[in-house]
């Protein structure tokens, strides 16, 4: 069973066994607006957490897309390349941004559950 | 004063809309102990147009101008015809007043010229994308080699002695600032330097010239397959754009970043500037590039437009972590490398670059029968380097003195290398004339 | 995450059809607007726009290098030529034709004396590298062109090489680094300071240079808040980086305190001259304790914008920072003007060169002939009428519109969106409608600062009846917008310039950046391939 967490720059992290999936949620793509261009990190680069390893591109706005946690990467999504407007269809789904293999569990745990990224939005206003 | 419309009646209006007794009143964030009371002294007042102009008249009196004497000065700057379509174009006044086309839908004039300027320059150069100009050449080789160290993640660049010397001295200059390793091949006179053996993986990039700067043509194939295998780009500086109607384009030798300096076309001399730079690279380094980039699109009817895009590597977006901090670009100077080429066409194109190379003949033919003169140039487009039998500064002023201006002695530039003392560099284009040869021959046999 | 600048996409999907579409003509040209093909699309074999003539024939010496194929340009003839670049130019809108609000742009009159002068044959022909004997007036053009600039500022030199503004941050911030160095500091101090209103070109220029850029506070009068800065201040900061007046439109009422703390924390004071325009004449920035301030010769002494340029960006220095001024510059020996170039001997040490030659003559020729136009009294009394205009545009909308700060402003007039709040038309809605009622928007999104920012920069060459009638307009925009029925209206805007809005989403996702024949197949009609 697959466990989605969140960090507070917005970013969603989907963990099944010792991979993660991460992507940028629906408040952020709101956020952005039409995205245009997305880098992937390499397959094979480690990454410790809180480092910048992707971007995103809106028309206005470029942002760094850090790791929510530490590990090795092990897909980018290739597919963002030619429709990066997949990022604002289904930021949840086909517009994930890559898998990393978990250096420490653990590190998931800290991470905010559903309920507490939705008040934390709602926080923001 | 003629440019201020505000009459002493609307002053006093203005003011009591503001509700401000006096324009003193507006400056009071000022400290007082800033504020100025009165003008500043020291400095004359306003002055008419016909004395503004009388003083520039007089400024010019005090220079030799290029068209009252035979003139065979290159090295970085031409001196071409520039037809009278190009001067008048970039004087309208709807291009010369107008800013950044940030509103694509009241600047789509500016837009199209800069997208049609962006596809002569890959066209001429024979790569797949450019932008839509730098300052000028010498900035924009610098902006290539930085460039290339963010493509390669390295930080050592190698640096032709057949690159211009000023290039080098931004290049090493930005270097030291910047944080990154510059490594300075020695002047190249003669057009032998291989850098092929000192590429490495820790190589960002090799930085050559074409023409060099002492107007060796070169090939540039092999360098640039032992830089791809070392993991390195290939840049190709151009600084007299006029060569490309005739030479093998960079692109077609293999190279990543071509940087050109445009003054050629449309630009007059202008005492070293404004000028343009022209800036290719290869598609997939697209998102790389420093500058501005216009980019096609439809509008809301849609039809064809152009807008600013790709504006997220950019300063005013990316703030410190844009690719270049460059926010102005030489919009109006690319105007006239625009038009110049669309009236020179194809044809027109080939045959100024055959020109140039043709009068460039017949100049090294005559200097290099000069008793003493050794060409030192088996190839090059409309500029070569010959070595006197001395110094070649004092026969550079001699032949001043004799109303000549006679080429560039190497020691201005490179100063202090007892190597280039007696290299002299000469360029003829298509201005060049007999009559201006002849005595330029005449007057270094007599001076040397 | 999200640093969004600018809420509204620049998608142009979803807009109304213009109602003007249903008034086609047989060539889509409407009366003065003409649509207007690419070169490469109009070109014919066998035209050409000069006559050359033919080459004296000669032994090919080009390395066997000869260009293979074509170049692939299109043959046009002269008038083709003329009437393209003219039918472009009537596409543009331009500081000739009105009101060019640009905040931080200082979009003010472009003499034409300048353009003359600059094109003087013993001038504009000059080659730079001429023996300096044959160029002793240019060399003297420079150096009084400097001279203005020195006592304009209050400054004791002058850097004249840098292209544009931002090349003159580069200069400055070279020049701190390199009397950090001389004094041993440069390692520790590698933090710059500056506020979150900057422009973008301070902390990418820092970042360049190595710098850890910090953003230091503002109060809620928009001001730098001095007991922050001071927190901020230790051995670690090499140098703030400061606009004034700032780029909210305000001077910096305790500048000389932020000055003073500064170089006592013994970091170095950079001014972003961007919005001199305000205070030339009237406040010498020597004054304020800077150490380096760069002046856009094209905004504050008019040298043509010329659609982005070139620019051109000298910087003036402090006694503390001169000696690190780069190669060239001028040197008066008796009677004798020469140029001092690399490797010559000199006091100091200089950090080293930033550009071929000597610097934008061409820029620098047009700057000087304004600046003798008008004058130490008119140049005083430009600051004064910029300064004027933009309290006056500011008071005459302050209710209808929002004014960001209260109090005076200096040059520009900054306001923020909240007047249309709830009305469904963002700040590039209104600015769009703008373009409707003729004129240029005026700076939008900037300063950050402040949300949904309007940054209106007047400067001081417009009539009062022409400052009259774009407040009307304003005022009318806003009545419209605040019925609350008008958002669709502001949203197709604008309907009358000759392109509706564009999409950016489309430019910027599948880039198209030159004209290819692919791109644009033979036949199909470019102006309506699109609509289809």
């Amino acid at each position: 069973m697959a466990v989605t967490k969140y960090t507070e720059e917005h970013e969603w992290v989907r963990v099944e066994g010792d991979v993660a999936t991460v992507g940028i949620t629906q408040y952020a793509q709101e956020q952005l607006g039409d995205v245009v261009f997305v880098e992937v990190p390499a397959v094979g680069r480690k990454v410790a957490k809180g480092e910048a390893c992707a971007v995103v591109e809106s028309v206005k706005a470029a942002s760094d897309i850090y790791a929510p946690v530490a590990g090795e990467i092990v897909e980018g999504n290739a597919a963002l390349a030619d429709s990066p407007g997949d990022v604002n269809a289904e930021p949840t789904g086909k517009g994930w941004f890559f898998k990393l293999k978990l250096a420490d569990k653990a590190e998931v745990d800290g991470l905010m559950d559903e309920a507490a990224y939705e008040a934390f939005v709602k926080s923001l206003g | 004063m003629r440019y201020l419309p505000l009459t002493d009646a609307d002053r006093r209006e203005m003011l009591s809309v503001i509700g401000a007794k006096s324009v003193d009143d507006l400056f009071k964030d000022v400290p007082a102990s800033a504020r100025l009371g009165a003008k500043i002294g020291g400095l004359p007042d306003h002055q008419g147009e016909l004395e503004v102009e009388r003083a520039f008249q007089a400024f010019a009196a005090k220079n030799v101008s290029p068209g009252t004497a035979p003139f065979f000065i290159g090295a970085g700057a031409y001196r071409h015809h520039v037809p009278s379509t190009v001067d008048y174009m970039i004087q309208r006044g709807e291009f010369l007043t107008s800013y950044t086309p940030y509103q694509p839908e009241i600047t789509q004039g500016t837009l199209q010229y800069l997208f049609e300027f962006q596809t002569q320059v890959t066209l001429l150069t024979g790569m797949e994308v450019a932008n839509a100009s730098m300052y000028d050449g010498s900035t924009g080789t610098t902006e290539a080699v930085l460039m290339a160290n963010r493509i390669t993640r390295r930080h050592k660049a190698l640096i032709s002695g057949g690159l211009h010397p000023q290039y080098r001295s931004i290049i090493e200059t930005t270097a030291k600032w910047e944080g990154f390793k510059a490594v300075l091949s020695k002047a190249d006179a003669e057009g032998l330097e291989d850098l092929i053996a000192s590429v490495d993986k820790d190589t960002s990039c090799v930085v050559v010239q074409n023409p060099s700067f002492f107007g060796h043509v070169r090939d540039f194939t092999k360098l640039a397959e032992a830089c791809h295998a070392a993991g390195a780009l290939l840049i190709v500086v151009v600084t007299e754009v006029v060569s490309l109607g005739l030479l093998m384009p960079p692109g077609e030798m293999g190279a990543d970043i071509v940087v050109c300096e445009g003054q050629s076309i449309g630009n007059g001399l202008g005492f070293g500037g404004p000028y343009v730079g022209l800036f290719a690279t290869r598609d997939k380094y697209m998102r790389q590039m420093p500058g501005r980039l216009v980019g096609e699109t439809v509008d809301a009817d849609g039809k064809r437009g152009f807008v600013l895009t790709l504006s997220t590597r950019e300063q005013h977006i990316r703030r410190e972590k844009a690719t270049s901090n460059i926010c102005t670009n030489a919009g109006l100077c690319a105007l006239a490398f625009t038009v110049h080429p669309t009236l020179l066409g194809e044809a027109g194109f080939t045959r100024l670059a055959e020109l140039n190379h043709a009068k460039a003949s017949q100049l090294a033919d005559k200097v290099s029968a000069i008793s003493g003169v050794k060409l030192l140039n088996d190839s090059f487009f409309n500029e070569f380097t010959v070595k006197l039998p001395k110094p070649a500064a004092p026969v550079v002023e001699a032949l001043a003195a004799k109303g000549i201006l006679g080429g560039l002695p190497v020691s201005r530039l490179i100063p202090n290398d007892p190597s280039v003392e007696n290299l002299l560099l000469l360029a003829a284009t298509e201005t060049a004339t007999d009559m201006g040869m002849d005595p330029l021959v005449a007057a270094l046999k007599e001076v040397l | 995450m999200v640093q969004s600048l600018d809420r509204s996409q620049g998608r142009a999907g979803g807009v109304a059809a213009s109602a003007a579409s249903n008034h086609g003509t047989f060539t889509g040209n409407r009366a003065l607007q003409i649509e207007e093909p690419l070169i490469f699309e109009m070109g014919q074999p066998g035209r050409c726009g000069v006559d050359l003539p033919e080459p004296p024939k000669v032994k090919d010496r080009l390395n066997g290098l000869r260009r293979a194929g074509t170049i692939g340009l299109p043959g046009l003839s002269e008038p083709q030529v003329v009437q393209h670049y003219t039918r472009l130019s009537q596409k543009n809108y331009a500081i000739d034709m009105g009101v060019y609000p640009l905040g931080s742009c200082t979009m003010k009159h472009n003499p034409r004396i300048n353009e003359k002068v600059a094109r003087l044959a013993g001038i504009g022909d000059l080659h730079p590298l001429q023996p300096v004997s044959t160029v002793q007036g240019a060399l003297e053009l420079i150096d009084r062109l400097a001279h203005w600039l020195k006592t304009l500022t209050g400054m004791p030199a002058v850097a004249m090489s840098p292209a544009a503004g931002a090349h003159g941050e580069m200069c400055g911030m070279m020049a701190i680094a390199a009397a950090l160095e001389a004094k041993g500091e440069r390692a520790k101090r590698k933090v710059v300071l500056a506020p979150e209103s900057a422009h973008g070109t301070n902390p990418a220029t820092a970042a360049a240079l190595g710098f850890t850029v910090k953003p230091i506070p503002a109060n809620d009068r928009g001001r730098v808040d001095l007991a922050a800065l001071k927190a901020a201040l230790g051995p670690d900061v090499a140098a703030i980086m400061l606009t004034n007046p700032n780029t909210c439109g305000l001077f910096e009422s305790e500048i000389v305190e932020i000055s003073k703390a500064v170089h006592d924390a013994g970091a170095y004071f950079y001014c972003d001259g961007a919005n001199f325009n305000a205070i030339v004449g009237r406040v010498r920035p020597g004054d304020l304790g800077i150490d380096c301030m760069h002046i856009n010769l094209h905004k504050t002494f008019s040298t043509p914008h010329g659609g982005g340029g070139p620019g051109a960006g000298p910087v003036v220095l402090s006694a503390a920072l001169a000696p690190y001024a780069p190669y060239p510059w001028i040197v008066k020996d008796g009677d004798k003007w020469r140029v001092a170039e690399d490797g010559a001997k000199v006091d100091g040490t200089p950090l080293g060169r930033l550009k071929a030659f000597h610097g934008q003559m061409g820029m620098f020729t047009r700057a000087l002939a304004y600046i003798m136009s008008h004058g130490a009294d008119g140049l005083k009394q430009v600051a004064e009428d910029a300064v004027l205009s933009a309290n006056y545009v500011m008071a005459a909308l302050k209710d209808v519109m929002s004014p960001a700060f209260e109090g005076p402003c200096m040059h520009e007039a900054l306001f923020d969106d909240s007047f249309l709040k709830d009305t469904g038309v963002s700040t590039l809605d209104f600015a769009k409608a703008m373009i409707d009622e003729g004129y240029h928007p005026m700076t939008m999104y900037f300063p950050l600062v402040v949300h949904g920012a309007m940054l209106i920069e007047p400067t001081e060459s417009q009539a009062k009846e022409d400052l009259d009638q774009f407040i009307g307009a304003l005022r009318s925009l806003t009545e419209r917008a605040k019925t609350g029925t008008a958002a669709e209206e502001f949203k197709a805007a604008p309907r009358f310039s000759p392109r509706r809005r564009l999409d950016e989403t489309l430019a910027a996702r599948k880039p198209i950046l030159r004209w290819r024949p692919s791109n644009h197949p033979p036949g199909s009609d470019p102006m309506k391939q699109a609509a289809e």
